[in-house]
């Protein structure tokens, strides 16, 4: 665990030591992030990320605007532009900003991402001006600087304030469930403990009763003895006795424990299966302690964007006037029929391909463009633009129709250019009607090269077909709907051609709209609706987020290990419902209930409460409920119960428009419900940062939003897929080493020490020890810690082939199964009853006081106890033996080593008069003992008869009531 | 053979209240018979019961370092044999309960033959370990081979009738190396065990060790029990290569094996009548 942390420190102090610029005294400085201070200036340049929470100032550009991308914090690619108040706009340059005179004031820090107010105070010439400040100006920590050369930035929030720091949880403990149970055996064991000291102190004193037990004429008290006070006597006798008996709590469990899991983290990063090739990244384990919670998962919160998609859009089909098209090669190649395409069509394709250029929000990397076209004509294959657009979907579709020949190369002032088959085209720009999520769809209006007035509009099927009033509605349409089947994200593009004097028309009343004080929204919107009408359909496209490999195949196979599923997404309904579908997260059969935007508290009661209505009527089908943020909240706060009664009855959920916090308070929910599941979180981005800190184990996908995922999850893996073999494969194993490692150790304590406290019956309660001091001391360390701790390494009961390819095996170990109370009983008796059996086997022998020596000569207490000592030491490290199914060579090692090490130090131990020892009781017993015949036969059959009734048991419940696991074996 | 006297018939009841110091010592004979003849070598034990050498206080109650001759522990004794390590300001030689309470019966066996009474020859020594004797059990070191010298400055032990370097006439089997001192150092196990006495050997092929018939056993009776109710027995025993008889290990054996083999069996049969079904299971799968 301290090199656990101290990695994590090594990876904080990169971050707090990261150099920024920032200016003071009228000059750039170099410092480290950690120095910044709120009120300072600081320079970010292009591609960096920001240290602080920052008010813009100003940027390279006149406007004072720039772009950044939140990918790591909200898990949203497109750039966002962010602008200057004017007054600071203007101050380009370190100069001018060291005159600058301004006060900002701001509310405390907040943890929402998208609320922000202060205002700042310029103070110019003696002139006081005051402008409110909004998120727009407002530069967050973790986003990235894109597309503008550097900014200059005052910083408001630092450190720990910072948005980002907010939206985090501070990192706590984690501690697994087999800790937990762990730790109420040792309470168990502790209640053992002192029930035995108590009980031996009792009888003692009941012994005592009598002087001649107590104080015989051979053995009396010193006077000191004698005279000590009857309390003082009876709490130092038990005292005595919790010493004896101390050893029955294993404390060597948990450093075994603590070197097991720290050892064993190794695994998983050398693991190959879960080694990615195109990134070269390896599995990573961040917190040890959660190994064995792997194979306990109940819940699985994952994020969509990233971890189930690779975050990339892909443009793979689209219908064009009722034909479809798929593109094969950067080449658009009809369905059905080829080469009998009309004319007609042709002229379709064009416009369409048009529309797609056109009619979208995308911008060019500037660099790129200004340096990167020549060459690029000169190849004239693939386009080396780069483009980033708000909505990967419209960045894929240009993309895409660059691929296919008509490429969009930038907007100049107010007029898009765009080459189509190779000739350069220029748009005049008139309006965008952006898009908006009521209307579902966007327009631009623009003036081609012809003169002539055209709208494209692209949007949602729903909202383009029933406004669209020729073309191939019908067609289009079952495309649509194939499209959707496959998983794809369809988008209908449809354009209209204005005469001057509708054009006119929409110019005044577009302008009136605009400019209106009141109701401005509702009278944009109808304008739009007036506008967005009559349209020519022109086709659809279907995107695919690319989904990563094995997406559908890992979460069915969770869902057969009877782990639930949960996507919890930043996402809007659609997306997420249409990419859920995809993945396989939920079935076409399912029944889908939505629970989706309710404002009010009482609405969204009376949904649930139908929900849960719904599904009590209907047990057949699986059913799958689509959650988003806000009824979500509502949900929480007032109908906890209830929602968890319907999620519970779904096998697959959907949580949409998710907050950072939101997630994490999901994953509380459900960890705190009555059942106490375990829960695992994986995502990939900050946004989730708060969800993997939250959840029992947190898994970070080191994708492309940047590493903060990775650095506070406890286990960092390439791909989603790697979770089916982190789980099924390495969590089982862990888990089932673990809770063997466990139970065993109870088990030889509990062995070891019985035999003592059986003792103390055979010697007045004198709290005579059985065995010799080293012994006591080096059973847990030398004799019997290996083995145990090379099983818990190595062992692997089944096949880990086999443990992929069946989920369901995952089963058998749900729920603490292996440490739950049975298997512990079992254990705990079987260790009582073994130390019985050594106990009275040793005793049987020796008792009959006959001479076990070929030459009559006697045993005395040590060679009993040693004998006792032999068998148990041989007797332990084969029930090892017995458990472990996976023999290497280390394992052949360590167990017959250690009873070979038993032998070798009793010999050497007790063939010398130690000179520092105070009593040399053990001076040559363990050579005694091997000498007489009898002590081998009786170890032998002692060794025999404890493990004998063991493999009966377990070869009778392998064949009476096998476990699925057993039978895969 | 049991001779503590309990019993009013027994001929040691009389010397049931014995104390340490008791002069003269009492004496009695018990007669006995001998239903077989001893073939081989015969082993003398005594017996106590009740006497919990295993006590906590009574094994700790030792010095070893005094026993294996360290001059400087001779005359300062540890502090663990308290309250025996020194009487009247002197170190006690050799110090501690277990030795303060040493075994001091002594046993003579008499063969009867037609009312003659023919003693038998014990052999003292070869009762105690060799490497005890040898190793772990030295007299203190010094000029010459006095050893009553060599005790100078050490008193004997409270309960003893003689100080330890007056235990044997034999100066190989004197002092702390005395092999019936170094028996009774060897603390037992358990409230009820034995010791070795004495050796009686074979001494020609012709004739068995001891034969059939009737036999006296003189005893010295020193050494109280009544207080503790202990018991005192002699026994005579012969011995294996694998030790004393004893029965233990042969019925364990016996049991352990039948039972193995009764398992074995049913499972054998469980194993014909699921191991069918279990393969065949697992195909579709």
């Amino acid at each position: 665990q301290g090199y656990e942390d101290w990695l994590r420190h090594k990876a904080d102090n990169e971050v707090n030591g990261a150099p920024v610029y920032v200016v003071r005294s009228g000059g750039l400085v170099k410092t480290r992030s950690k120095n910044i201070r709120v009120g300072d200036i600081v320079r970010v340049a292009k591609d960096e990320t920001f240290p602080v929470d920052l008010v813009l100032l100003s940027s390279d550009r006149v406007d004072g605007s720039c772009h950044v991308t939140t990918a790591s914090l909200d898990g949203e690619t497109n750039l966002k532009t962010h602008v200057a108040v004017p007054e600071t706009a203007v101050l380009q340059s370190v100069a001018n900003l060291d005159k600058l005179v301004a006060v900002i004031e701001c509310q405390q820090p907040e943890a929402d991402l998208y609320r922000f107010v202060g205002r700042i105070t310029v103070s110019q010439q003696a002139e006081e001006i005051v402008r409110p400040l909004g998120p727009e100006s407002l530069l967050l920590r973790g986003a990235r600087l894109k597309n503008t050369k550097e900014i200059f930035g005052v910083a408001v929030y630092t450190g720990m304030e910072t948005k980002m720091a907010l939206n985090y949880k501070s990192k706590s403990q984690k501690r697994s469930a087999v800790e937990k149970s762990m730790n109420s055996f040792l309470i168990i064991y502790l209640i053992i403990l002192l029930f035995e000291a108590i009980l031996s102190t009792i009888l003692k004193y009941a012994w005592q009763a009598e002087k001649k037990w107590d104080e015989p004429w051979y053995n009396e008290k010193t006077e000191h003895e004698r005279n000590s006070s009857k309390i003082l006597r009876f709490i130092s006798d038990f005292l005595a006795f919790l010493v004896l008996y101390n050893f029955i709590i294993p404390i060597s469990l948990y450093v075994t424990v603590e070197m097991q899991k720290f050892l064993g983290s190794f695994f998983i990063g050398w693991d190959l299966d879960l080694y990615h090739e195109e990134t070269n990244q390896r599995a990573q384990v961040n917190t040890s302690d959660l190994n064995e919670e792997l194979g306990q998962v109940e819940y699985v919160f994952t994020d969509k964007t990233g971890t189930l998609t690779e975050n990339e859009m892909q443009f793979r089909e689209c219908s064009i006037n009722g034909i479809k098209y798929q593109e094969v090669n950067g080449k658009l190649t009809p369905e059905g029929f080829s080469e009998d395409s009309p004319d007609g069509n042709r002229h379709k394709e064009e416009l369409f391909l048009k529309a797609v250029c056109l009619c979208h929000t995308v911008q060019i990397n500037a660099d790129q463009t200004d340096g990167a076209d020549g060459p690029w004509h000169a190849n004239g294959i693939a386009s080396p633009l780069e483009y980033y657009a708000s909505s990967p979907d419209e960045k894929a579709l240009v993309e895409a129709a660059s691929r296919v020949g008509v490429i969009f190369t930038g907007t100049s002032g107010d007029s898009m250019e765009v080459k189509s088959l190779g000739k350069p085209e220029r748009y005049k720009l008139l309006h965008v009607l952006e898009f908006d999520p009521n209307r579902r769809r966007m327009s631009v209006i623009v003036e081609s090269p012809s003169g002539e007035k055209l709208l494209f509009t692209k949007g949602a099927e729903s909202s383009i077909l029933p406004r669209s009033k020729s073309g191939e509605i019908d067609k289009t349409r079952i495309h649509v709907d194939e499209f959707a089947l496959k998983g794809l994200r369809t988008l209908c593009v449809a354009y209209r051609r204005f005469t001057p004097e509708e054009y006119q028309e929409i110019g005044k009343r577009l302008h009136e709209a605009r400019t209106a004080l009141q109701q401005r929204e509702e009278r944009l919107a109808d304008v739009f609706n007036f506008i967005e009408r009559d349209l020519e359909l022109l086709g659809a496209t279907g995107v695919e987020d690319k989904l990563q490999e094995k997406v559908q195949e890992t979460i069915e196979a969770l869902r057969l290990a009877g782990i639930k599923v949960w996507v919890l997404t930043g996402d809007k309904h659609e997306t997420a419902v249409s990419v859920s579908l995809s993945c396989g997260h939920f079935h076409r059969t399912m029944n889908i209930l939505e629970l989706v935007q309710h404002k009010s508290d009482s609405t969204c009661a009376e949904q649930l409460r139908q929900l849960a209505k719904r599904i009590k009527e209907d047990h057949v089908i699986q059913h799958g409920l689509v959650v988003d943020g806000t009824s979500l909240s509502l949900a929480l706060r007032e109908h906890e119960k209830l929602f968890m009664e319907v999620c519970k009855n779904c096998s697959a959920v959907l949580c949409c428009r998710m907050a950072p916090l939101q997630k994490a308070k999901v994953v509380r929910l459900l960890k705190t419900s009555p059942e106490k599941p375990i829960t695992l979180a994986i995502g990939d981005g900050a946004n989730d940062v708060s969800m993997i800190q939250e959840a029992h184990v947190g898994i970070g996908i080191m994708g492309k939003e940047g590493r903060q995922a990775v650095r506070n999850s406890d286990y960092a893996i390439a791909r989603f897929k790697f979770l089916s073999k982190l789980l099924f494969v390495h969590g089982h194993f862990y888990y089932i080493r673990i809770a063997t490692l466990v139970q065993y150790f109870f088990y030889k304590n509990v062995c070891f020490i019985t035999p003592q406290f059986l003792y103390q019956f055979f010697c007045l309660f004198s709290q005579q020890t059985l065995y010799d001091s080293v012994y006591l001391t080096l059973y847990n360390i030398c004799f019997t810690s290996l083995p145990v701790l090379i099983y818990s390494l190595f062992e692997q009961h089944v096949h880990p082939h086999v443990l992929q390819s069946k989920p369901v095996l995952y089963r058998d170990i749900s729920k603490n199964a292996h440490l739950g109370f049975k298997p512990f009983l079992y254990w705990t008796t079987l260790g009582f009853f073994h130390a019985f059996v050594f106990f009275y086997g040793s005793y049987l022998l020796m008792g009959e006081d006959t001479s076990l020596l070929g030459n009559g000569q006697m045993f005395g207490n040590w060679t009993f106890g040693t004998l006792v000592f032999t068998v148990m030491v041989i007797t332990v490290t084969m029930k090892m033996a017995l458990e472990t199914h996976f023999w290497t060579w280390i394992n052949h090692f360590v167990t017959w080593g250690s009873i070979v090490f038993y032998f070798i130090f009793s010999l050497f131990y007790g063939g010398i008069i130690w000179p520092f020892l105070h009593t040399q009781d053990m001076y040559f017993v363990f050579v005694q003992l091997l000498s007489s015949g009898s002590a081998w036969f009786a170890i032998i059959l002692i060794v025999v008869a404890c493990l004998f009734l063991d493999v009966v048991k377990k070869v009778l419940y392998r064949h009476l009531q096998p476990t699925s696991t057993e039978k895969a074996q | 053979i049991d001779y503590t006297g309990t019993e009013p018939s027994s001929p040691c009841n009389k010397c049931l209240n014995v104390s340490w110091d008791s002069t003269p010592p009492c004496t009695c004979t018990i007669n006995f018979t001998l239903e077989h003849s001893f073939e081989s070598n015969v082993f003398m034990y005594y017996g106590l019961s009740n006497f919990y050498q295993n006590h906590r206080r009574y094994v700790k109650s030792r010095d070893d370092s005094q026993l294996n001759g360290d001059n400087s522990s001779l005359l300062n004794p540890s502090k663990e044999c308290e309250p025996y390590r020194t009487n009247e300001d002197k170190p006690i030689a050799p110090c501690g309960a277990i030795a303060n309470s040493m075994f001091n019966d002594t046993l003579k066996l008499y063969r009867i033959d037609n009312d003659t009474r023919t003693p038998i020859t014990l052999i003292k020594k070869g009762i105690a370990w060799w490497t005890d004797k040898n190793v772990k059990f030295r007299n203190p070191t010094g000029d010459g081979n006095n050893l009553t010298a060599l005790f100078q400055g050490t008193t004997k032990p409270v309960n003893w009738p003689k100080p330890v370097y007056m235990l044997d006439s034999e100066p190989d089997n004197n002092g702390f190396i005395n092999e019936d001192f170094i028996v009774w150092m060897r603390t037992a196990a358990l409230p009820t065990f034995r010791k070795l006495y004495r050796l009686i050997e074979r001494k020609n092929n012709l004739q068995p060790t001891l034969q059939a018939g009737q036999y006296s056993l003189d005893i010295t009776y020193n050494y109280p029990v009544h207080s503790f109710d202990g018991r005192k027995r002699m026994i005579l025993s012969t011995i294996s290569w694998m030790g004393g008889k004893n029965p233990f290990l042969g019925i364990a054996y016996i049991t352990v094996g039948s039972i193995c083999f009764f398992l074995g069996v049913v499972l054998l049969i469980i194993h014909h009548k699921y191991g069918n079904r279990n393969t065949s299971a697992d195909i579709p799968n």
